[in-house]
């Protein structure tokens, strides 16, 4: 009661001067809506190619890497010189043990999934015709259920492959491109001379040309098969976490078990990640300029009204208001057009974001990906409101340094 | 009306203006004003009056000497102590009436009263209209402020200088606006607050008629008191 004196006078400021208010209000809102509109454009985009990641790659994998050859003897200072000719020296790429391994990872606390795969160079033939690609032996129930694979397929399902040693999954550009159907024989051969006919029981497309040109799915036997090698074969361990963002953590955790190289998707994927940043960066810095142009609509607005009611002001200060109650007063005039321009921003940004999620891009994209994430309505309303107290503060702390003695005695 | 209880003292004020050049304001002014006591101002124009008055009502704070009020000492205190005292103890009327247009009577009246907060709305209310009445502005109440005549306004910002009860009252030319018999008005509702309710007045004037109807009057001249007593008696 004792301080709603201020608010009182804030709040009939604010009635009184309903155009101005408007005004101010207006630029937080367009400020507000377009920050909040470029940031899910950027956000929706980055979960895009995210989502397009992991379509084929895991948050973490487990794998053999190339060892270099040490030299037995290093340089010494005492003038004798070791000449060496280092070159790689891994004879398979084999993880031996995956089964212990696999369960070992399985049972660590923060692996949502873990599964094993076989991968081996493969040539798609169909007469004369070939291609070359990458076969990929997995357990598809499994695969399936961490790469959402099934989202995928135009013909067939990927059960069909479970049990199935002689069946392929293939991608759309090979079915497409050796003029191949469901249900029809293919010929794979693979860099171990290996030739196997084989049924194609279903085909999937995931829109970059890149799998589909070259991906195929068979048994992880059928591939150890292919590659020459017996039922221990594993060539490469794929681990989900709960959550991507933290797999770093996740990959220090998982190397104190194994002495493979341990391999987030951020590491795997770093060209395509430092490019969501840059964009990133570029739609904050220009979505807050935004912001801060808006925020002055406020400083000026409450700086004419400060100017007006000056004298006001002054009679405030004969009777006993501090600076700090003049400092309240109109920093409360600018969080009640903060709060107006800011919910109104959001009501703005929201259209947007509905129109824009119904514009066609065309192309493995189809409709923009954009989408309401709350946490962006939250920080755009955080941001919107703490912008325009800030644009309120510096006006009302100038009108709370109004000496009323110049006033009355002009 | 007893003229024994001392109010406000000064001892010793004295005031320098810088700009353009550096100037004696005010010199060693000291007197007192007791409590129940109509007090005027005068002094040709230049005479240092209004600032001595300004000085007096704490609002500026770069004088030389003491100035005390209800035997408090009130040099050296902070601002914001400063406006707290005169939310209490000060109510001003001013040449022009200061109050908030968009407000109405009613509520201009009660703001110092609700920034002090000693009583409820309720009661600030009731207390507001009770001193609408003295004035004979009860009617006008809930008017916007704007809407009043010129004598009207003045009334309500008196008023608004009663509300709090304070001790004293500091006028700066408080008719200086009005029409004769709207001063008349002023003048009679000033001393039946000094003399029925025991408040002080102090009220810088250019006004004869309003000054030799005062209680004392004390004359500044050149930034010095010249006179202490009934000049125009």
């Amino acid at each position: 009661m004792k301080n709603s004196i201020n608010f009182d006078i804030a709040l009939t400021h604010i009635i009184t001067r309903k155009k101005q208010t408007m005004v101010a209000a207006l630029g937080v809102t367009i400020g507000v809506g377009i920050y909040l509109f470029m940031n899910s454009l950027s956000s929706g985009f980055t979960n895009y190619s995210r989502d397009e990641i992991f379509k084929s790659s895991a948050h973490i994998k487990i794998y053999k890497n190339d060892e270099i050859s040490q030299p037995i003897a290093a340089s010494d200072t005492n003038n004798i010189n070791v000449i060496i000719n280092p070159q790689i020296t891994t004879l398979s790429k084999k993880i031996i043990n995956p089964e212990a391994l696999l369960a070992q990872v399985k049972s660590q606390p923060n692996v949502t999934n873990a599964i094993a795969q076989v991968n081996f160079d493969a040539f798609y033939n169909r007469g004369k015709a070939q291609l070359k690609g990458t076969g990929n032996g997995v357990n598809m129930i499994e695969y399936s259920a961490m790469f959402n694979t099934e989202k995928y397929m135009v013909a067939g399902n990927t059960k069909a492959l479970q049990g199935n040693l002689n069946g392929i999954i293939i991608g759309s550009g090979i079915a497409e491109k050796l003029n191949l159907g469901l249900d029809d024989n293919i010929t794979v051969t693979s860099s171990y001379g290996v030739v196997k006919v084989m049924k194609i029981v279903g085909i999937f497309t995931t829109g970059s040309s890149m799998n589909d040109l070259q991906k195929s799915y068979v048994n992880i036997t059928t591939a150890q098969q292919f590659i020459k090698e017996g039922p221990s074969f594993v060539s490469t361990l794929f681990v989900n976490t709960p959550n991507a963002d933290q797999s770093g953590k996740y990959v220090e955790q998982l190397q104190q078990l194994t002495p493979y190289t341990v391999e987030d998707w951020k590491t795997t994927n770093a060209d395509v990640l430092s490019g969501d940043k840059t964009r990133n960066a570029m739609m904050s810095a220009i979505s807050l300029s935004i912001l801060i142009v808006a925020a002055f609509g406020i400083y000026n607005v409450l700086s004419s009204t400060i100017m007006q009611k000056i004298n006001d002001i002054a009679i405030l200060k004969a009777t006993g208001f501090k600076g700090g109650d003049v400092v309240k007063i109109f920093v409360m005039e600018a969080i009640v057009m903060g709060i107006i321009g800011t919910v109104a921003g959001l009501l703005l940004g929201a259209g947007l974001i509905g129109i824009m999620s119904h514009v066609y891009m065309g192309g493995p994209v189809g409709y923009f990906p954009i989408t309401f994430e709350p946490r962006l309505f939250m920080t755009s309303f955080v941001l919107g409101l703490l912008i325009t107290i800030s644009a309120g503060y510096f006006p009302a702390r100038k009108a709370a340094k109004v000496d009323p003695v110049d006033i009355f005695r002009k | 009306m007893s003229h024994n209880k001392v109010v406000l003292s000064t001892h010793g004020l004295g005031k320098y203006f810088y700009d353009p050049v550096r100037f004696q304001a005010l010199q060693d002014v000291s007197f007192e004003a007791y409590a129940g006591e109509f007090l005027t101002l005068v002094g040709k124009s230049g005479s240092g009056k209004s600032t001595l008055l300004y000085c007096l009502s704490t609002m500026d704070t770069a004088y030389e000497g003491e100035l005390y009020i209800k035997g408090e000492k009130i040099t050296g205190k902070k601002t914001d102590e400063l406006a707290a005292i005169r939310n209490e103890n000060i109510g001003f009327v001013f040449q022009f009436h200061y109050l908030l247009p968009e407000f109405s009577c009613l509520k201009n009246v009660m703001i110092p009263a609700r920034k002090l907060g000693k009583y409820s709305y309720q009661e600030i209310e009731e207390r507001a209209y009770q001193k609408l009445k003295i004035l004979g502005l009860e009617d006008q109440a809930l008017k916007p402020a704007s809407k009043l005549s010129g004598g009207q306004q003045q009334r309500v910002a008196i008023a608004r200088a009663l509300i709090n009860d304070p001790a004293i009252i500091m006028g700066d030319e408080p008719t200086g606006n009005l029409d004769s018999k709207n001063s008349a008005i002023v003048f009679d509702i000033f001393k039946e607050i000094a003399h029925d309710f025991g408040q002080t007045i102090i009220a810088v004037t250019h006004d004869n008629d309003f000054a030799k109807a005062s209680d004392r009057t004390i004359e500044l001249a050149d930034g010095k008191v010249v006179s202490h007593s009934k000049v125009f008696s």
